[in-house]
């Protein structure tokens, strides 16, 4: 039968089957699996029918238990429905997993397996989730490639069809689900072969139906419970024969056969691995190659690991086997080894007890964990494990593919071994995420795929930083499917499409001798050898590579491309790689650019034409000189002042050589150093402020907006200045506070990620010459040394007396951000306030975060932004889960009260051993001010110097908890998915108890950090994933319904409208002894316009009424004043000018101006019906004042 | 009373028609302009540049951050159909065209010569009775000269009138060196009307925040004069018939524009100011005074005070200054 190919990645391929074959979809997002859900969402909202003929009705839930109640209920009711998740998602769905398999309902569901949060979180592929619902009932099927996704997919839905037993079909997070290869496609017919109708006939006779009622979900007791659950076992028993049954009803209609446990390699192979997933491809290529090389081995694929067929298991392994070696992808702390080791050594137990066993000899079986966490997999370390397995006496635990010197499990491989045919052409590409590499890499791939006979793959390695991300793409062509599902080593083609990258990453590591190199480079063909550093002329001679350039960022604007320079890197890679003939290749480029943007109009189509047509003029080869002659190495990973563990540890996975660290070189329990992201110099702005200090009006602003602390300011003493550097600038202080200090605005120029969002909000302008301001961007190049030294010199004058200080927009800028160079975009509308949050109460702060982008930007490594000051006290951080946020803090803030109690007891119970006047100014303290705390730190410092001096248990439990008797902040906080969907029920009820938390939701009416799913706080008008022609509800007031509590203070600011009114809202919440909420609007690139203009965006926002600022205090009856106050003005204006600046809105417009029309009134009406509500708030009697009524 | 006229060659009830201004994008007020009696309506520009730019600006800003972070390889769904900029613009023409039953003159300002050629073509297909070409452009190269440019406003109104079979109108700017001359080039162009003039968007300057700051100030009747006066010395001199854009805004005025040789007269800022109903108001105003004044057609007051015809020619032809100051002289 001829077979339909397609290029696509493991969540396509699967959704493309899911959707076809179910009715309702119920999803919540989550890495790596979000983009089924979005596919199938998408693909419905296009209209798309399921095989049956029907749209699938696609729904977005507020959490991945809200996902699975949803199907189960679906499939109660008698719809095929599925759903797709991931990690912890899976887990929250475990309770329904139980109730829908003990129910005996058919459901297949796909989860792009990744690892469970436990010292860390790790978006990343391994088994821990899908081992972590092996008990539920539900059957698992493993998919190790991307076709075997498509076809699972398939196979999963017809076989529980059949068997009753809910199935999840898996495959490797990212490895598979983001890999992309040439599939055969499976036709609507093939669906159709195996879901016949009688399968969902006798589905939808068990739905729940008032016409034949009965009752599902009782109450058993112990007369009855037990002998019922056994009810169901022989659907367990029947189900591995069905799944089996499937497969070769499957192959049948598709020549693709599968088994429940695949066996390859040397029929009489002595020694077997066993085991599921991706590493399962890596190992049948490895298996080739060893036997290729005159070994006898053999790999077991485990397709259906639950049931566990124990007889199918055995029957497929070949009678010679000696040696058996299991590995796991997952990690169970404390078992005798992981599940798959633990089912295997049973298997082979139970089958020699009962004389079952087939083996001439007792096979030995071992167990090893790799690949946690998508650390690499290879054929070096397959073999490593064969090779010990080989061994008298193998290793009975052990590890692969890590170093582990601490408790010494893993095994040694040859690392340099590389079995990778020449029939596979190999290519490694470096770019920047906002130049497009990846996007025309997967697009060379469908190319390559779609228009020859030669299969593809391709992997992308992301960057851990949101701003200025690294992206390296893993490509590779052949004439047989590809089964290497490992990163490239060794590349006929290596594509560096950003000079700079060669001053930090060892690029060319990757070229195999002979490669092509091109480069991107601002040099042309005549200099650039001159520009290399020397270890990569090193390279270039000792490999002898080819070596292109071309510049393609002046290609790109002069045909108008901007920064988008992917089609002409992509043109260069046809050209010079010879995969196709360059004609050939340039017209399917073409044609991809006409597929790609034809719809969005034929204004983009020309200008990508342009750059097709005028790239090759510009591609030069450069002659390479037979020596090396640069002197110029590349420079230092960090300073020489940086602590031992950053230059240790963090230097190396800064440039993505972590791989290479030991287990010893880590903590043992997930608890890092703060303050490390000083020390990564990333450089990452072409243009950065100047100041000009002979017009600056001191506001301070600038260092209010920087999303990356990396423009401050200082204030003071003259004599400060003593050695300062020849170009560091300074001027007199203008304000009454520090009269005769200095004072400096000072650019950090290697931590500036170039957002302008500081010389937006500058207000000085040269009054001859308004285009001049305070500050200007300038190239950062020329400034760069010189800037880095006057940065340093600011950094070593003294910070401000916080006592001093007001309490102010400006005075706050003068307080230490202990929150700096995050991995935030460029432009973040987030981190202002999270800065501002550790300015003002940094050095008592606890900080709970929500997953999300905040826990993202906050705390993924290699660095960690929350720092220190120079006492060494700084906020304290961590992140639980997405969904218990609220409760985490909570807890934090019961635990502190209980020390606080605890000390305030033990310096009563000794008061008598201290001194009386300290006991009874720590217990009276006050700590409203900062001058209050500073008071206080000093009387528990004496205190604890007391405490020193007697030498009693109650003085050495005393001061342990002596620092609890200091003020502690603790501050929630989280984006909108966690505040407004996933975590709304804790945070309710936390809201509800009256505990001093502070909750700060970073609103950005998005999930941004998965990708820019609808929120509840998605406005209406809005289109996001889920929401595609606009979402057409209003969005949740948050405000509205925490004030309705009474006991609640709610803020709603805007720092970019009205900074002041932040500051203020901060300092309140902060000293209000209840719980607090600041819902802070925050613009954000899922909102689509150029950051820069983020404050005006928000000035509109505010304007408009789209964003009324306002604060709710619960304490104003005290004041006889009403609670609410609004802070903005009424409503000016035309909502319209705020939504058209933004492509989310515009995008509604573009597709159905009509439909925007009437959503634009809606909302229009909406913002008016919100303020006037508001405002009959604010005016209204107080409660205080009613209550005397 | 006979007030119909030909505009464009189009024969219309009476000269008081809408000029280019957003009132076309609600359907109730295009309603509520037929009811109240206009003539014509006269579509608000299409901007080629705008297109563009809005096709631009969309890609760049759903692809900036897209394929950068693992988490997240897009920020936005992607829809399958774009209404791309002309598209409603083009829709809209063919709504009012279903909704009343008057000429609808399409208005373009192209920023290509394959821009002006093709978006005029669909506007006629979108069922534009004519098209009126904005062709202003500010120009600020210090190298580019007045020649150039007028040669550039009369080869796109050729090109467009080559392309389309409607007529074709050219809405021009009072800042060319020779108005008389540019208006001769563009009847031998063969173009249908000229509409006289057009209005901008005028910057003005924020001296508190020393930034520029664009504004749009409705016209008021003293801008007539400057139509008055152009409308007088080309009226039976092109062969191209002319309107009166800007400054009307009283039935007084309107006969004026006639007067001095419009035959259609565009009305945007009082009705802007007044609403729809503001057109029956100035054309019962015109009316009146024409019945007062014993007049029996528009064409019998059409070009009455041209150059050519009125009593005093050198009146239009002398800076006015000059006149003033001769008659206190006396």
């Amino acid at each position: 039968m001829s077979r339909h190919w397609i290029t696509v990645d493991g969540n396509e391929a699967t959704a493309s089957v899911a959707h076809r074959s179910n009715e309702v979809i119920a999803i919540y997002p989550i890495t790596p699996s979000s983009n089924m859900g979005e596919f199938a969402d998408e693909w419905s909202a296009k209209g798309q029918k399921n095989v049956w003929g029907v749209v699938p009705e696609v729904t977005e839930m507020q959490s991945e238990a809200g996902a699975i109640g949803a199907v189960h209920g679906a499939l109660q009711a008698g719809a095929l429905s599925t759903t797709f998740t991931a990690s912890q998602g899976l887990l929250l769905m475990i309770p329904s997993l139980y109730k829908i398999a003990g129910e005996l309902t058919s459901f297949c569901m796909h989860v792009a397996a990744r690892t469970v949060a436990t010292h860390a979180l790790s978006i990343f592929g391994d088994h821990s989730d899908v081992m972590a619902v092996r008990q539920t009932g539900a059957a698992l099927l493993a998919a190790g490639s991307v076709q075997e996704a498509h076809d699972f997919a398939l196979i999963g839905q017809a076989a529980t069809l059949r068997s009753r037993v809910p199935l999840i079909h898996f495959f490797d997070g990212f490895r598979t689900s983001h890999e992309v290869a040439k599939i055969a496609e499976l036709s609507d017919d093939d669906i159709r072969f195996l879901l016949t109708d009688d399968l969902v006939a006798a589905h939808r006779k068990r739905a729940l139906t008032p016409d034949s009622p009965v009752v599902r979900g009782t109450a058993q007791n112990p007369d009855a419970f037990f002998q019922a659950r056994e009810a169901c076992n022989g659907f367990y028993t029947a189900c591995p024969g069905i799944v089996q049954e499937t497969m070769n009803a499957f192959a049948q209609r598709t020549g693709r056969q599968y088994r429940l446990f695949d066996y390859y390699g040397a029929p009489d192979a002595e020694h077997v691995i066993v085991i599921m997933g991706s590493g399962g491809e890596t190992a049948v290529e490895t298996v080739d190659w060893m036997n290729a090389h005159g070994a006898r081995v053999g790999v077991l694929r485990v397709r259906l690991y639950r049931p566990f067929s124990a007889s199918d298991f055995v029957a497929a392994l070949p009678a010679t086997v000696r040696g058996i070696s299991v590995l796991d992808r997952t990690k169970e702390p404390g078992a005798i080894g992981e599940p798959l080791y633990q089912d295997v050594v049973t298997t082979l137990a139970e089958a020699r007890a009962e004389g079952r066993s087939p083996f001439a000899a007792d096979p030995v079986v071992v167990g090893g964990r790799y690949g946690l966490s998508s650390k690499e997999f290879t054929p070096a370390m397959i073999k490593g494990v064969y090779d010990d397995l080989r061994q008298a006496s193998p290793r009975r635990h052990f590890t692969i593919g890590i170093m582990d010197d601490v408790t010494h499990l893993s095994l040694d491989y040859d690392t340099q071994l590389d079995i990778e045919p020449d029939e596979v052409k190999r290519a490694v590409f470096f770019g920047l995420g906002a130049d497009g590499t990846v996007g025309a890499n997967k697009n060379s791939i469908k190319i390559i795929g779609e228009e020859t006979d030669n299969f593809a793959q391709g992997y992308f390695v992301y960057d851990s930083k949101k701003s200025g991300a690294i992206t390296i793409s893993h490509l590779r062509f052949g004439p047989r499917p590809i089964h290497s599902a490992y990163l490239v080593k060794r590349a006929n083609f290596v594509g560096c499409h950003q000079f700079m990258f060669l001053e930090k990453y060892d690029v060319l590591e990757y070229a195999a001798p002979g490669a092509v190199f091109l480069l991107n480079s601002p040099f042309g063909p005549d200099r650039v050898w001159d520009e290399l550093p020397r270890e990569v002329q090193q390279h270039i001679v000792e490999k002898q590579l080819k070596f292109y350039v071309i510049d393609a960022y002046d290609v790109a604007r002069a045909t108008g491309m901007g920064g988008r320079i992917n089609t002409i890197m992509q043109t260069c890679f046809f050209a010079i790689s010879g995969v196709l003939p360059r004609e050939e290749a340039i017209g399917h480029i073409k044609h991809a650019i006409e597929k790609t943007y034809g719809k969005r109009g034929a204004e983009v189509v020309q200008k990508n034409f342009a750059a097709v047509d005028e790239t090759i003029a510009h591609l030069y080869e450069v002659p390479v000189p037979g020596q090396v002659t640069s002197t110029r190495l590349m420079p230092p990973i960090v300073s020489d002042r940086a602590p031992d563990f950053v230059k240790r540890v963090t230097a190396l996975m800064m440039v993505n050589k972590g791989d290479l660290l030991p287990v010893s070189a880590f903590p043992i329990d997930g608890t890092w150093p703060t303050g490390t992201a000083r020390w990564e110099k990333r450089n990452i702005a072409l243009e950065i402020p100047e100041w000009d200090e002979k017009i600056c009006i001191q506001c301070n602003k600038c260092a209010m907006v920087c999303p990356h602390a990396a423009i401050r300011v200082k204030v003071y003493p003259a004599e400060g200045l003593v050695g300062a550097p020849d170009a560091f600038k300074a001027m007199d202080f203008k304000g009454n506070e520090f009269k005769g200090s200095k004072y400096t605005v000072q650019v950090a120029p290697e931590d500036c990620t170039g957002c302008r969002l500081c010389v937006e909000v500058c207000p000085a302008k040269d009054k001859s010459n308004p285009r001049h301001k305070s500050l200007d961007m300038v190239p950062q190049a020329p400034l760069r040394d010189q800037e880095r030294v006057n940065f340093a010199f600011f950094l070593d004058l003294p910070e401000a007396d916080r006592a001093a200080v007001k309490l102010d927009v400006k005075g706050t800028q003068f307080l230490q951000p202990l929150f700096e160079y995050s991995g935030a975009c460029s432009g973040c509308g987030e981190t202002p306030y999270i800065k501002l949050m550790t300015q003002l109460f940094g050095d008592r702060l606890l900080i709970a975060n929500a997953t999300g982008c905040s826990s993202i930007y906050g705390g993924n490594l290699p660095t960690t932004p929350y720092t220190v000051n120079p006492d060494g006290r700084g906020p304290a951080w961590a992140n639980s889960l997405f969904e218990d946020n609220a409760e985490f803090g909570l807890g934090f803030r019961l635990s502190v009260d209980a020390h606080h109690q605890l000390a305030r007891t033990l310096v009563k119970s000794m008061g008598s051993a201290l001194d009386g006047g300290l006991v009874e100014a720590i217990l009276d303290a006050n700590q409203r001010t900062e001058a209050d705390i500073l008071a206080q730190r000093e009387r528990v410092a004496a205190l604890k110097q007391a405490l020193a001096r007697l030498n009693t248990p109650d003085a050495a439990r005393l001061a342990l908890v002596a620092d609890y008797l200091v003020k502690k902040s603790v501050w929630i906080v989280g984006g909108d998915g966690w505040a407004y969907d996933i975590g709304y029920g804790g945070l309710d009820h936390v809201m509800s108890m009256g505990r001093d938390v502070n909750i700060l939701v970073l609103d950005t009416e998005v999930y941004s950090n998965t990708g820019g799913q609808q929120s509840k706080a998605t406005p209406m008008g809005a289109a996001a994933k889920f929401a595609m022609a606009g979402k057409a509800q209003n969005k949740k007031d948050l405000a509205l319904m925490a004030m309705a509590y009474g006991s609640v203070y709610v803020a709603n600011v805007a720092f970019g409208a009205k900074d002041a009114h932040t500051v203020k809202a901060f300092l309140e919440a902060e000293a209000y002894p209840g719980p607090s909420v600041i819902i802070a609007y925050s613009h954000c690139i899922a909102h689509g316009y150029d950051m820069a203009y983020g404050l005006d965006q928000q000035k509109i926002a505010v304007e408009t009424g789209y964003w009324p600022l306002f604060r709710y205090d619960p304490t104003a009856d005290a004041r006889q004043e009403p609670r609410l106050k609004l802070d903005s003005a009424a409503p000016k204006g035309d909502i319209g000018k705020f939504m058209r600046n933004e492509t989310r809105f515009r995008l509604v417009e573009q597709q159905n101006p009509e439909r925007f029309r009437a959503l634009l009134d809606q909302a229009q009406q909406n913002v008016r019906r919100r303020f006037a509500l508001y405002e009959e708030l604010a005016r209204g009697t107080t409660p205080a004042e009613a209550v005397k009524k | 009373m006979d007030l119909s006229t030909r505009y464009l060659g189009l024969t219309l009830a009476h000269p008081l028609m809408t000029g280019a201004s957003p009132m076309v994008d609600r359907l109730d007020l295009v309603r509520q302009l037929e009811d109240a009696g206009a003539s014509a309506i006269t579509m608000h520009s299409l901007f080629e540049e705008q297109i563009a730019m809005e096709q631009r600006a969309t890609v760049h800003h759903m692809e900036s951050h897209a394929e950068s972070f693992a988490e997240a390889l897009s920020f936005f769904p992607d829809p399958s159909d774009y209404n791309l900029g002309p598209d409603e613009y083009l829709e809209q023409i063919r709504r009012i065209k279903a909704a009343v039953d008057l000429p609808v003159i399409g208005s373009l300002n192209g920023a290509t010569g394959r821009g002006w050629v093709d978006y005029a073509r669909m506007m006629e297909q979108a069922g534009a009775d004519a098209i009126e070409l904005n062709v202003y452009y500010l120009a600020t190269d210090l190298d580019e000269t007045g020649l150039t440019i007028e040669e550039r406003v009369v080869a796109i109104s050729r090109s467009v009138k080559d392309a389309v079979g409607v007529p074709v109108a050219v809405k021009l700017s009072p800042f060319f060196s020779s108005i008389a001359n540019i208006a001769k080039r563009l009847d031998e162009a063969r173009m249908d009307g000229l509409v006289l003039f057009n209005r901008f968007y005028q910057p003005d300057i924020d001296v508190e925040a020393l930034e520029v700051a664009p504004r749009l100030r409705l016209s008021d009747p003293s801008e007539l004069l400057l139509r008055v006066r152009w409308l007088a010395i080309l009226s039976g001199r092109v062969k191209a018939s002319l309107a009166c854009s800007g400054g009307v805004h009283s039935g007084l005025d309107a006969v004026k524009a006639v007067m001095a040789g419009a035959s259609g007269v565009q009305l945007v800022s009082t009705l802007l100011h007044h609403g729809p109903g503001q057109l029956r108001k100035t054309r019962e105003e015109m009316v009146r005074w024409m019945e007062d004044h014993e007049y029996e057609s528009v064409q019998q007051m059409l070009g009455s005070m041209s150059l050519l015809r009125c009593p005093d020619p050198a009146a239009f032809e002398r800076a006015n200054y000059t006149r003033i100051l001769q008659t206190w002289r006396v």
